[in-house]
């Protein structure tokens, strides 16, 4: 139902976010911590990009340097016709109402001292001119529009549940009318059928309110749910990049098969009978991740390549973009995984 | 074990209440279950449904007060785990029934090596040598499918990655051979990819040593995975026990029947919008006059209002071992 060829809202190119170690007793800067490491994608105006890995993989902080909650180390993330990897301060806090976050933690990321009228109304205070009482009105919508009661506009978090907390956070991300949200893990906290609450929410807010979103979860199953395309991340970089259907129906990148078959699936008959890809191993460190590819040492299908060569990741199917040299026996195009790839991603649009 | 068909542990109608500055709080209601040798039963329910406080009550580890474990009886073999003293309960516990909890890092002592922490339990209840029990913590690293167990043996909890600390946790619950492990979410906190390697794992040892499981988590996923039997919880009682083919395949609570409803799979249709349960679980201040699941449920009718259901069974076994459920309107369904 969604325009099948929106522009994009957010393309991100080459970002690469490196946490410096210091070692030593001189504290020599002696490597780096690999959080994100060279990713490039771009999401549509109104989509869904669920971005999914196992805890470790960056994808948290792919999310948090989008949003320049950190400065990035390399690369360019416009949002809306700006790259803010590299506004002013001044200039990146004019554009901070575009882009707004959903934390995990409703309970950390609520201020306790504050009411709820007052985390609501904060961002309003910072950057509008509104009256007092048109600041309370705009609260009040806002509580409207994510099932809150206005009763509860002077109560404080604690009062509140799991699911009532992260409907004020929504609220709060709402509250300057935003074009692109982060929503980083934010059913992880909440109980199963609280879950699907806050889901069919952040559904109906986008459906209304035209939003985007990138959706950062490891619960594989909800991204089926919310998602329109699928990024899998694997220790700092996305190893397939796939629209929803096309992944869980068939993934290609080996992670993706093994995390999929990990999935407990809630039917005791496909329980007994399915065969899992049991992954050797635990996540390398992201200060030392391997030579070749970043799956090498977990891989069940790895071969003499993926030991000595990064693959990039490359367009293999229409839409479909895989990192993996199993895909890559024709020439390979693109030195890195650079490049916005504007036509692909129209084709994409259209195969939809 | 003469008698194989004799259940490892009995438990009939335990109540526990915490006593606050607000009032008593009505975690466990009158709970009854019971478990055969080499049986996994699955404990489904959601945050505050009392599933931990119930397993925890069955061995006393609640700190009393606030707790109090108010009626019931728990047997494991032939002795009644309430009434024994804190001394013998506390040789019960590790030798007999061991325990895995969620979060590995903060069960293990980040003070002492791995193998100081296996040893504890094999010298205190099994009475090995110093000496023998470091040999045995090395074969439990080994069963547990730690790689180069006898150097890691002498790691601490932190030199480990978390799946590999809960196999640590693992090895520590099976030392002495319980005959009962309790397993409380042990794999929530845990990747899926992680998740999956000690769900494999515990399937292996359960066949091998063959124990009975109780498994809480609120993963319906896991639970399908690896239980023969479920029991599910809500406000502190149990509203339906069945086999896990009858719980997925013909659920008879509204709560069950709402919880399986609300979470989206991997596979099969993908729904345009997830059902959902509306309001919150409920705060038990006082003992259950009416069914805690009423308010929000959409098959209430009046009597669910006037009295708290009972479990009756729908079939012909007795309570506990068929397929049962405390519900009026499953109640009235079924005799129709």
């Amino acid at each position: 139902m969604r325009d099948a060829i929106a522009p994009d809202l957010v393309q991100v190119d080459g970002l690469k976010m490196y946490f410096p170690v210091y070692s030593g007793v001189l504290r020599r800067h002696s490597g780096d911590i690999k959080a994100v490491d060279d990713v490039s994608f771009t999401i549509r105006a109104g989509e869904t990009l669920g971005l999914v890995g196992e805890s470790g993989c960056g994808k948290s902080t792919l999310g948090r340097a989008m949003l320049r909650l950190y400065d990035p180390t390399a690369g360019r993330v416009v949002i809306d016709g700006e790259d803010i990897a590299r506004l002013s301060p001044e200039a990146l806090r004019k554009k901070r109402p575009t882009m707004q976050m959903v934390f995990q933690d409703p309970q950390a990321s609520l201020n306790p001292r504050m009411s709820l009228s007052s985390i609501i109304g904060e961002p309003l205070v910072e950057h509008t001119v509104l009256t007092t009482a048109q600041r309370q009105d705009r609260i009040y919508e806002l509580m409207d529009q994510v099932g809150l009661n206005r009763r509860f506009a002077n109560r404080f978090p604690h009062e509140f549940s799991g699911g009532q907390r992260q409907r004020i956070g929504i609220a709060r991300a709402l509250a300057l009318n935003p074009k692109f949200i982060v929503c980083d893990e934010p059913i992880a906290a909440l109980d199963v059928s609280i879950q699907a609450q806050v889901v069919n929410l952040l559904e109906d807010l986008q459906d209304k309110l035209g939003l985007t979103y990138l959706f950062i979860s490891h619960d594989l199953s909800m991204v089926r749910h919310i998602a329109d395309r699928v990024a899998v991340m694997y220790l700092g970089r996305i190893v397939e990049l796939s629209p929803r259907d096309d992944l869980y129906a068939r993934p290609l990148h080996p992670y993706a098969e093994a995390l999929l078959s990990a999935v407990n699936e809630p039917n005791p008959e496909r329980a007994r009978t399915r065969s899992r890809i049991l992954l050797k191993g635990d996540l390398p460190s992201p200060a030392n991740p391997p030579k070749g590819c970043n799956f090498c040492t977990r891989c069940p299908k790895v071969f003499d390549r993926c030991l000595t060569e990064k693959p990039a990741l490359v367009q293999v199917e229409p839409g479909r973009k895989v990192a993996c040299h199993l895909f890559q026996t024709l020439k390979p195009t693109a030195g890195s995984t650079g490049g916005f790839h504007t036509q692909d991603d129209f084709q994409q649009g259209v195969t939809l | 074990m003469a008698d194989e068909a004799a259940p490892v542990l009995d438990v009939r109608g335990l109540t526990t209440v915490f006593h606050t500055r607000q009032g008593e709080i009505h975690a466990v209601n009158a709970v009854s279950f019971a478990l055969k040798r080499g049986e996994v039963l699955g404990v489904v329910g959601e945050s505050g449904s009392g599933k931990s406080v119930t397993m925890m009550s069955l061995v006393g580890l609640l700190p009393t007060p606030p707790a109090e474990v108010r009626a019931g009886q728990v047997m494991l073999g032939t002795r009644d785990l309430l009434q024994m003293s804190a001394k013998d309960l506390s040789d019960v516990r590790g030798a007999k029934v061991g325990f895995v909890f969620q979060d590995p890092m903060t069960s293990l002592n980040p003070v002492f090596t791995v193998e100081n922490q296996i040893c504890e339990p094999l010298t205190r209840h099994m009475g090995l040598s110093k000496a023998e029990a470091r040999a045995r913590s090395i074969e439990l690293l080994e069963l547990v499918g730690i790689p180069d167990a006898a150097k890691r043996v002498k790691y601490y909890p932190h030199q480990f990655s978390g799946g590999m600390r809960q196999r640590v946790m693992i090895a520590i619950a099976l030392a002495c051979e319980p005959d009962l492990l309790i397993a409380d979410e042990p794999t929530t906190a845990l990747d899926v990819t992680i998740q999956a390697q000690i769900l494999e794992l515990m399937k292996y040892l359960q066949k091998k040593l063959g124990m009975a499981i109780i498994w809480i988590t609120h993963d319906l996923g896991v639970i399908a995975g690896i239980a023969d039997r479920v029991m599910v919880m809500y406000g502190g009682q149990v509203v339906e026990h069945a086999p896990v083919d009858q719980i997925f395949h013909n659920p008879q609570h509204p709560y069950t029947r709402a919880l399986l409803r609300t979470i989206p799979t991997i596979t099969g249709k993908r729904e345009a919008r997830l059902s959902v349960i509306e309001g919150q679980p409920p705060i038990m201040a006082q003992a259950p006059k009416a069914c805690p699941f009423g308010a929000r449920c959409v098959q209430h009718f009046a009597r669910c209002d006037a009295e708290n259901p009972q479990r009756r069974p729908l079939d012909s076994l007795p309570l506990g071992q068929g397929h049962d459920v405390a519900c009026h309107w499953s109640a009235g369904v079924s005799d129709a």
